[in-house]
């Protein structure tokens, strides 16, 4: 019976060919749709938190006031004692690099181009996982004496010097001159939209002295020696810095010290925000899709009531007619899904790589969106094709 | 089987509606067929002849009475037993045809024969046979958009005989048809009974073709008026 059934449901597919493109139609779209916004949703998630993770699990940074983020004013910088004090209290630190950074306008000749300085150590290349493609890192003389020294990033050159080779050359910024003595290796966009290698490194103490005219720095990023408790180093460091900044028993800490897995959190939260959101009005058109083929199969349930009827009088039984109505919704809401998922896997492949972010399978979503559109169909396919065939066959034949 | 007739009706009566509104359209009806019989079904339209072909045709039940198929009591058949009495003994003719649209005259005609589980190369061959009986072998591939009423008609009659039932019902099968299609139509229904000893019940308000019955059986507002045999004229 049931290749009988088979048969007579692939025979009304083909036979109501518009009415089943239409119904897969609404599927595909629906399906495509989920599975791509989710999966480039975990891409850009994934992308975040690898980013954040080549950090390595023994960094901390630590931030004055209480956010990541604007909003931190109010809460007073670090100073230059302050990094000594890290490196000479905390015996598990291995590294403090300093920060500071200003928006600048770089100058190379006709060329200009508004950047960032940032004011670091040679410490700030380990920490952010710099290599240099060509030229040196800062001596220490250059980084002692704040000489007018800088390490820029792929698009600074780019923009200053097109096809030129940067080292050795002085680019202008503000009312002095700067040595580019060495060029990072491109990294890229970053998760968060940002490209990466629009960047100028100076030694903190040429941006002090000669940008921002404070002895503020802005962010300290720590490192801790391989073995050490990542969690011990960031109590004495809090309370190192409790102390530094007399803060009272009761009160709060002014500044945060984080690990890489609270960045990880915090900077992945907002992706993943951002993925429900696109999930969700990709939900709605995979709802719309479902009302597309419920209209459809309400028009065609006249026509289809007949047809039972027909079936009905020439001796099907219920159960038949019903399990051909029931072969026909899954065949067709199948086909729908699986072309769905096909054309979201292509479309996701394509879309991340545009974005630059990984291309992650998610077979979650892909069977979710299946199962939902499997049942959309069942459901709307098969329940008006139940009434009909509860019917009387002659009541079922007169149907107008 | 010996001896009991194919069909009795004994006291059968259909009530549509209920209360006030209630509707008689059979009173009572008692009818006896043998098997190779040809019986016209007679009356004009709300004499209640429609409504026995229904029940006759196990395709509606009626409210009271009993009806023996075979010597079955079709009255204590379940809903699936009367289908499957329906699949395997009789034979549909209606006026309006109800063909399958968008399906072609030789997989309408193969219908029946997928509901009896007839393996692929026999159903085909039977059906090729149908649709010749009928004189439609070059039709098999059109659909019944492409054909004419009297063509429609003559697919619905190779679907109704493919199964070669014991008994073919025909519901005004020339209603919508104009004269030279109908006799057509007749002679292949006449040539069904008499070369096959399929047993034929149609209902007709054309004296014309009750003419080629051998059995005419009359109704009046729910009852049967008369039932007179054609001699031999037919």
């Amino acid at each position: 019976m049931f290749w009988n059934t088979l048969l007579l449901a692939l025979r009304a597919i083909r036979r109501n060919l518009m009415r089943s493109f239409l119904t897969i139609l609404g599927i595909v779209i629906g399906v495509a749709a989920v599975i791509t916004m989710v999966t480039l949703g975990n891409g850009a998630t994934k992308s975040v938190s690898d980013q954040i993770s080549s950090m390595g699990s023994n960094m901390l940074i630590v931030i004055p006031g209480q956010r990541f983020g604007p909003g931190s004013e109010g809460a007073p910088s670090f100073k230059s004692a302050d990094v000594d004090a890290i490196r000479n209290q905390i015996t598990a630190v291995e590294r403090v690099a300093p920060m500071v950074n200003k928006t600048v306008t770089a100058v190379y000749q006709a060329n200009n181009w508004s950047t960032v300085v940032y004011g670091s150590s040679n410490d700030y290349f380990q920490a952010g996982n710099w290599e240099l493609a060509d030229g040196r890192s800062f001596s220490e003389t250059e980084e002692r004496a704040g000489k007018a020294v800088c390490v820029i990033g792929e698009t600074v050159r780019e923009k200053l010097f097109s096809r030129q080779n940067p080292v050795g050359s002085e680019i202008r910024i503000k009312q002095f001159a700067c040595e580019v003595v060495g060029l990072l290796r491109s990294k890229g966009q970053s998760a968060m939209g940002s490209d990466q290698d629009d960047v100028v490194v100076m030694p903190l103490r040429t941006v002090q002295r000669r940008l921002t005219g404070s002895q503020d720095i802005n962010r300290l990023t720590v490192s801790a020696k391989n073995g050490a408790s990542i969690d011990a180093v960031k109590n004495q460091l809090t309370l190192l810095m409790r102390e530094r900044r007399n803060i009272g028993e009761s009160e709060e800490d002014d500044f945060r010290v984080m690990d890489t897995r609270q960045i990880a959190e915090t900077l992945t939260s907002t992706t993943k925000i951002l993925t429900m959101l696109l999930g969700a009005v990709a939900a709605v058109s995979l709802l719309v899709g479902g009302i597309g083929i419920m209209n459809i199969m309400l028009v065609s349930v006249t026509e289809r009531t007949r047809e039972i009827g027909i079936r009905l009088a020439i001796g099907a039984l219920e159960r038949e007619v019903l399990l051909q109505f029931l072969i026909e919704a899954v065949v067709l809401s199948s086909i729908g899904g699986l072309i769905g998922i096909a054309l979201a896997t292509g479309a996701s492949i394509v879309l991340a790589g545009l974005m630059n972010v990984p291309y992650l399978f998610d077979p979650g979503i892909n069977l979710l969106s299946f199962l939902f559109s499997a049942a959309i169909g069942v459901i709307f396919g098969y329940f008006p094709a139940r009434r009909a065939a509860g019917l009387n066959p002659i009541d079922a034949l007169r149907h107008e | 089987m010996s001896g009991s007739p194919l069909i009795r009706l004994a006291d059968i009566t259909k009530t549509y509606g209920s209360g006030q509104a209630a509707f008689q359209a059979l009173k009572g009806i008692d009818l006896s067929i043998e098997t190779g019989d040809f019986i016209a079904i007679m009356g004009h339209s709300g004499s209640g002849k429609s409504t026995a072909m229904n029940i006759l045709g196990c395709l509606d039940t009626p409210t009271s009475g009993s009806y023996q198929f075979m010597g079955v009591p079709v009255e204590q058949l379940s809903r699936n037993q009367r289908a499957l009495l329906r699949r395997n003994y009789l034979g549909f003719i209606f006026q309006g045809f109800n063909l399958l649209s968008r399906t072609t005259a030789l997989e309408n005609v193969e219908l029946p024969l997928i509901y009896r589980g007839q393996p692929v190369a026999a159903r085909h061959a039977a059906a090729r046979a149908a649709l010749q009986q009928v004189g439609l072998q070059e039709w098999e591939e059109h659909t019944p958009a492409e054909l004419s009423g009297g063509q429609q008609q003559r697919v619905a009659i190779a679907r109704a005989i493919v199964t070669r039932p014991a008994v073919l019902l025909a519901d005004e099968p020339t209603g919508n048809l104009d004269t030279r299609t109908s006799e057509e139509i007749m002679e292949l229904i006449t040539a069904f009974n008499r070369e096959h000893g399929i047993t034929v019940l149609m209902v007709t308000h054309e004296p014309d073709m009750a003419a080629y019955a051998k059995r005419v059986v009359s109704f009046v507002d729910g009852r049967v008026e008369s039932d007179l045999g054609n001699g031999e004229a037919a």
